[in-house]
């Protein structure tokens, strides 16, 4: 400090510099100052921030990771490994190549890892994993030359794509399961082609997951608009009572929602009995309008609305009733009133309300495996098929990060279109 | 009360009355007529009725009873919007997600007039309230001023017969206050329009207006030029309202002419003019507005004795709370001019009025 003081050059710029009375920089101690506020605000914040990051960052991150990483064949083949390092793509294997098949079969039999190691090929390569575990039981009494053995134990070996399944499951880190989830494979070449017609089955579902979901969003927009206008125009007395019943599917168990849509629609419920009965349907032409897309779309936007309502309930609240006034003392119609002056005031809400509905319903699982059928099915239903059916969980993972893409690029448009600011939600 | 001159109203009301639940009476039997090219402001304290009786008119309220009626025709079904009446909000309502441009060509867009006549419209509508620079802005960009402005400009764009404006000035602080009441009675005067204002400021309405009508629980209380209000209030809640007022309570002892003779609650007598205090025998109330009251011992009628309770000093006038006939409460405004009378505090003193500055009224 006292050097400050005595260096001209420091002085001068002192002038631009400001200090407190003691000659420390103003800012240093504005940041001394405002440093213990700060200290507490983090420790208060830290709970919370400890619990996104264990619950919410690390798990997300652990299946991105795992959508690209499956050490399931690597781990256990370390000597093809070596011989698909040493040759090219292409290369037809010879018996130095089936010498190192045979030694990792030994390996894995003696580990009894050959069926995670088959199952990883069988995820690119149907009907490989029983090929894994019966060779690998001979593998023990196989003798030299190795070729012939393992070709006398089983001729599929010879099948050039699952020496390229092998070869590109030899490396740990893999983009195979996002080929896979976009419908897409190797072929023994290592070139990328879409896979037969009748095992597509990704894509499509992402499109109707897609459709179904703007779908229901609009469904949502339109029963939910002149509910949010009523709650908000309203004298509170009796706005209090209808947002209960907005509310009320929200208190109400996901289940018991779901399954009520059950005994209404099916085809023996209360819907198909009351048009049987009043005569505008036949008894044997019963409609049906569960276990399928209609079921899943009607359930799904009952059980969304609310949360369309409630973000344009909070941005119709405040809207001053003088604005249409104005515009209809202004010589606006109520229909022009309400088209060029309400409905742009709610456009925040709309955009909330929308990409809210929009991010659950492409997301949304229990109902349409409840009431889905099987054209009702959505994208996460396939998801858990492969979480808990399949097992292939670089595959579900792969699928759900694409998914999280989708919403993120969904987000990211919203933002240039509307603008991420003027989000309303409550 | 009302005028009933019928031949040049411009707008009329003709027995109307309103009521929101049935229970209530808001406006009771309201007769109104205005002539083309008047100011009219209804003044009038919070619930009186004055803001139900304007959007009656804007056609947002609908009459219970009785009929409305603009240029001669009831336009008591017709929708706002079909009215032609330029409104200026409280809360001056102009559109959020438009540009000022915007605002102001809206009723030019809705009544499908073409895109250069809109413009020149618009353009020359933003000059006449000296904002022709400010097109572009939003209106949150715009200070409480200028919204003000842009309101009053979006409300006389559309050349409208009648603009109704409730309460345009309340939020805005009193030197601005002030700046706009004579920028809107010089447009008033300049455009010739028919104008209804509603406030509860009676120094505004004493401003603007050519006539003011006082509301007090669902009726107007006196409809006059703002001298007349100030000068003969013909009821004791119009005496109180308008203005700062000395009142002295008492009965009618006896009557003569225009001139009645009351006995005041301390016992002494004073002479008033009957305005409308009834028969002998009937209570009164005596409003004497404090400037016309001299501090002097002058022969007459109404000249009596003062405690002097208080004195602040104004500048221009010093204000003098005396104790007179009882009332503790009687304020005097002494002029600052040279040699007037110096009052002290607690001393006693002479106080004269002339008889027809004591307004013997109906008490309230």
């Amino acid at each position: 400090m006292t050097d400050a003081v005595a260096d001209p050059i420091s002085s001068a710029r002192g002038q631009a510099q400001l200090t407190t009375a003691d000659g420390i920089p103003l800012k240093t101690a504005l940041a001394i100052a405002q440093s213990k506020a700060r200290r507490r605000a983090f420790l208060l914040v830290l709970p919370l921030l400890a619990f996104v990051l264990i619950t919410f960052v690390a798990p997300i991150g652990q299946m991105l990771y795992r959508s690209v990483h499956n050490p399931a064949f690597s781990d256990n083949a370390p000597a093809l490994a070596v011989w698909f390092e040493a040759n090219p793509t292409g290369t037809e294997p010879d018996e130095a190549a089936y010498e190192a098949l045979v030694s990792d079969l030994r390996a894995m039999r003696e580990n009894k890892t050959q069926g995670v190691a088959g199952t990883r090929i069988n995820y690119d390569l149907a009907g490989s994993r029983s090929l894994f575990t019966s060779t690998a039981r001979k593998s023990a009494k196989m003798e030299p030359p190795f070729k012939e053995a393992v070709l006398d134990a089983d001729e599929d070996w010879a099948d050039p794509q699952l020496w390229q399944v092998m070869r590109t499951a030899s490396s740990a880190y893999t983009a195979n399961f996002y080929l896979a989830a976009l419908d897409r494979t190797r072929d023994e070449n290592g070139n990328i082609v879409r896979v037969n017609e009748n095992r597509r089955l990704y894509v499509g579902n992402f499109i109707k997951t897609m459709l179904l979901s703007a779908l229901i969003t609009g469904c949502c927009l339109v029963l939910g608009y002149p509910i949010a206008h009523l709650l908000a125009t309203l004298p509170l007395r009796h706005s209090n009572l209808l947002m209960i019943f907005v509310l009320l599917p929200f208190w109400t168990s996901l289940l018991v929602r779901t399954t009520s849509w059950i005994v209404l629609l099916q085809s023996q419920g209360v819907v198909n009995d009351t048009l049987v009965a009043v005569g505008v349907v036949a008894d044997e032409s019963r409609i049906q309008m569960i276990y399928n897309q209609t079921g899943t779309i009607v359930a799904m936007v009952h059980i969304l609305l609310p949360f369309m309502v409630l973000p344009l309930y909070s941005v119709m609240r405040p809207i001053n009733p003088s604005y249409v006034r104005a515009a209809r003392s202004l010589g606006a119609t109520s229909w022009t009133a309400f088209r060029r002056i309400y409905v742009p005031q709610t456009v925040p809400g709309m955009g909330a309300g929308g990409l809210l509905v929009f991010i659950l319903a492409v997301g949304y699982y229990i109902t349409p495996a409840l009431v889905g059928g099987a054209s009702g099915q959505l994208i996460s239903n396939f998801i858990a098929f492969h979480m808990q059916k399949s097992l292939n969980w670089s595959l579900a993972a792969a699928l759900a990060a694409l998914l999280l893409a989708c919403i993120l690029l969904l987000y990211w448009l919203y933002d240039r279109l509307i603008g991420i600011d003027n989000l309303k939600l409550g | 009360m009302a005028d009933t001159n019928t031949e040049d109203a411009f707008v009329e009301f003709d027995r109307v009355q309103k009521s929101y639940d049935g229970e209530v009476l808001v406006v009771k039997d309201l007769n109104l007529s205005m002539p083309k090219g008047e100011f009219l402001t209804m003044l009038g304290p919070s619930g009186s009725g004055k803001t139900t009786c304007l959007m009656m008119l804007a056609g947002f309220e609908t009459a219970t009873n009785g009929e409305i009626r603009l240029g001669g025709k009831e336009i008591n079904n017709i929708p706002p919007h079909k009215r032609g009446i330029g409104m200026v909000f409280q809360n001056y309502a102009l559109f959020p997600h438009m540009t000022v441009n915007e605002n102001l060509s809206f009723p030019l867009e809705v009544r499908g007039m073409g895109r250069d006549e809109r413009e020149s419209k618009v353009a020359r509508a933003l000059d006449m309230v000296q904002m022709g620079a400010f097109g572009n802005r939003r209106p949150a960009q715009l200070s409480g001023g200028q919204q003000q402005r842009i309101a009053l400009a979006r409300a006389l764009v559309f050349d409208p017969k009648l603009v109704l404006m409730d309460e345009p000035l309340g939020a805005l602080d009193k030197q601005l206050r002030e700046h706009m009441q004579y920028e809107i009675k010089h447009l008033h005067e300049s455009l010739g329009i028919t104008v209804v204002y509603v406030t509860h400021d009676q120094s505004e309405a004493l401003t603007m207006s050519d006539r003011v009508a006082v509301f007090d629980d669902g009726r107007i209380q006196q409809l006059a030029a703002p001298a007349d209000l100030y000068e003969r209030p013909e009821n004791s809640f119009v005496a109180q309202f308008i203005g700062e007022n000395n009142k002295l309570s008492g009965t009618v002892e006896s009557k003569s002419g225009d001139t009645a003779t009351v006995r005041l609650t301390d016992g002494e007598t004073c002479q008033a003019l009957a305005v409308s205090c009834g028969d002998v025998g009937s209570e009164t109330l005596i409003s004497i507005r404090p400037e016309r009251i001299s501090v002097a011992a002058e022969s007459g009628p109404n000249s009596t004795s003062a405690d002097v309770k208080e004195l602040i000093y104004l500048g221009d006038h010093i204000r003098c709370r005396l104790n007179v006939h009882g009332n503790d409460d009687f304020v005097v405004k002494v002029p600052n001019s040279a040699g007037h009378e110096h009052l002290v505090v607690g001393e006693k003193t002479q106080v004269t009025w002339a008889v027809e500055d004591a307004r013997a009224l109906n008490p309230l």
